[in-house]
């Protein structure tokens, strides 16, 4: 009985996970001729175009940028969260996750209320007789937006790694002659960088692959990779080139779980609830 | 002083992530289309968003989507999870190594595979189509919430029903799965809360004509801001909230039974590591 248990999942996840892998990978390495198809990598050499290099480099700018502003946010936040500051964690903890269990959709369009031309800024501003600010539709916003959704992303994780550092290990540094600075930076950050690079990981490629943040808040101007692909399939109907780029974007996926699975070393259990 | 400016930071970090979520509540109660101005209170967009064909059909594919694959899923998931839970080496390695594929892989990616599978093999775009994407994503999170119970399980409870006249359907039935079922019910809960909020793998897997209400949203707030859409995310925002508490309180009550002794935090962030894959 318990063998047979796992029969219809193994046929259902090769149907719909490991086929449709395969599918993208040959349409990945393939174009089409008048016989068929055949073997090429024509489709990532499209990849260097300047115009789709532009996209890339836009996209990798714009995630990286709002890492690191996920990162300078959310440490600090991680940081008090597992310290002492609050006696009761667990419902500080539950406040961070509330906000990212509403629909992604709608917490993308709750800022097209805030940013646009008579939105809540710009009505505050015009109250306060100040300028207005044109935010939306901008770059700005764009990394506003990945920001707001991803930083949860950032912080949980590090808390996680943090509160499960040894305090004594910290108090021995201090006992040691270290000052407060050098604890952080010697004792506490090293120890904390399985959540750092899980954190980064985390924010980094949603962000690289979104295509709904970039269309809400940036309205279609900026195009970033996850766009691109979008476009291939929906509108261009160009599936190799569209396979090529997603092929890209396994490759970055592996890549970051090569590193991660570096930093945090053997194997966690992974317990859930 | 120093705590009184860390738990201010904190505080500065909620009002950055629910000021928008509160912006968009208290503009669904407002009598004024201009959003800025507030025209009095009004129940207006709720009675509007109650007559609106398109929304109204786009939140019964939801749901029906939504509890369809839930179920199919936790059926699928928790028989696997028993299957891998009992599985050594190579075997088990490499079937968790696909689990964890959709979980990591960027949405779009998974999306689009789909796509071309299905299209590949001429299945008409539609409701078959969006059931059948969103059980496959769902799968994973049901064998990761009940995994982790069937590891808490005592080894000897199977063979004791077994040793005391139990068929294995009946050991199986009687002994493992009541006891997994925090775990199945977390995984139930999971997949439907993850089918409804999707939006990137419905929009490649639909066809035309049927929309999920993430859908509908998105092609809404592509032509700009419409109240309808405050109040619904204000409905959508206290049905998730509720889910959320009854979770919780689940969860604690189980804990004051002093089944498991761990800790309520590590739990949040596991399951959150789950949802999104940090683990």
């Amino acid at each position: 009985m318990k063998r047979f248990s796992l029969f219809p999942y193994v046929i259902w996840m090769t149907l719909f996970i490991v086929v449709p892998m395969f599918l993208v990978l040959y349409y990945a390495f393939t174009i089409p001729t008048e016989t068929g198809a055949t073997w090429s990598l024509e489709n990532f050499g499209r990849f260097f175009e300047p115009i789709y290099l532009r996209v890339l480099g836009r996209s990798l700018r714009l995630a990286v940028i709002s890492t690191v502003i996920c990162l300078i946010l959310g440490y600090p936040a991680a940081m008090v969260m597992a310290g002492n500051a609050f006696t009761r964690k667990n419902v500080i903890l539950l406040l961070f996750v509330v906000p990212m269990w509403m629909n992604f959709l709608l917490r993308t369009y709750a800022w097209l209320t805030i940013l646009e031309r008579n939105g809540v800024i710009n009505v505050l501003l015009a109250n306060l007789s100040l300028p207005r600010l044109n935010i939306l539709y901008t770059e700005a916003a764009v990394v506003l937006g990945m920001v707001y959704n991803f930083l949860p992303f950032m912080v949980l994780p590090i808390y996680s790694v943090l509160s499960k550092i040894d305090k004594g290990v910290v108090e021995a540094a201090g006992d040691l002659g270290a000052n407060a600075f050098r604890v952080f930076t010697k004792v506490v950050f090293p120890l904390s960088l399985p959540g750092v690079v899980s954190g980064v990981t985390m924010v980094f490629m949603p962000a690289l692959t979104t295509f709904v943040i970039s269309r809400l808040l940036g309205g279609g101007q900026f195009t970033l990779i996850g766009n691109l692909i979008e476009q291939q399939f929906l509108v261009v109907g160009d599936w190799g080139f569209g396979s090529a780029i997603s092929v890209v974007m396994i490759v970055f996926i592996l890549l970051s779980m090569a590193i991660m699975s570096f930093f945090e070393g053997e194997e966690k259990d992974v317990a859930l609830w | 002083m120093v705590r009184f400016l860390k738990r201010s930071y904190v505080y500065l970090v909620f009002a950055f992530l629910y000021m928008p979520i509160a912006v968009l509540m208290v503009y669904s109660f407002n009598d004024s289309r201009s959003r800025g101005v507030w025209g009095g209170f009004t129940l207006r967009w709720y009675v509007e968003l109650f007559q609106d064909r398109t929304i109204m059909s786009s939140l019964y594919s939801t749901l029906f989507i939504g509890v369809t694959s839930a179920i199919i899923a936790t059926i699928i998931g928790t028989l696997a999870a028993i299957g891998i839970h009992n599985s050594r080496g190579i075997q088990k390695k490499l079937i968790m190594n696909v689990t964890y594929l959709p979980v990591l892989n960027p949405e779009i990616v998974t999306a689009i595979s789909l796509m071309i599978l299905f299209v590949f093999a001429r299945v008409r775009l539609g409701y078959l189509t969006l059931l059948l994407a969103h059980i496959t994503f769902n799968i994973p999170y049901v064998i990761l919430s009940v995994l982790p119970k069937l590891r808490q399980l005592n080894k000897h409870l199977y063979e004791a029903a077994l040793d005391l006249g139990c068929t294995q359907p009946q050991a199986l039935w009687k002994v493992i799965i009541p006891e997994i079922m925090p775990g199945i019910i977390t995984g139930l809960l999971l997949a439907f809360t993850l089918s409804i909020d999707d939006f990137v793998i419905s929009f490649f897997t639909t066809g035309s004509g049927i929309n999920t209400l993430s859908i509908t949203i998105y092609s809404m707030a592509r032509r700009g801001i419409n109240p309808k859409i405050n109040a619904l995310s204000t409905i959508m925002f206290t049905f998730v909230l509720l889910l959320l508490i009854i979770v919780n309180v689940r969860q604690a009550r189980e804990e004051k039974k002093g089944r498991n002794g761990k800790h309520g935090s590590k739990k949040q962030i596991d399951s959150f590591d789950a949802r999104f894959g940090g683990a």
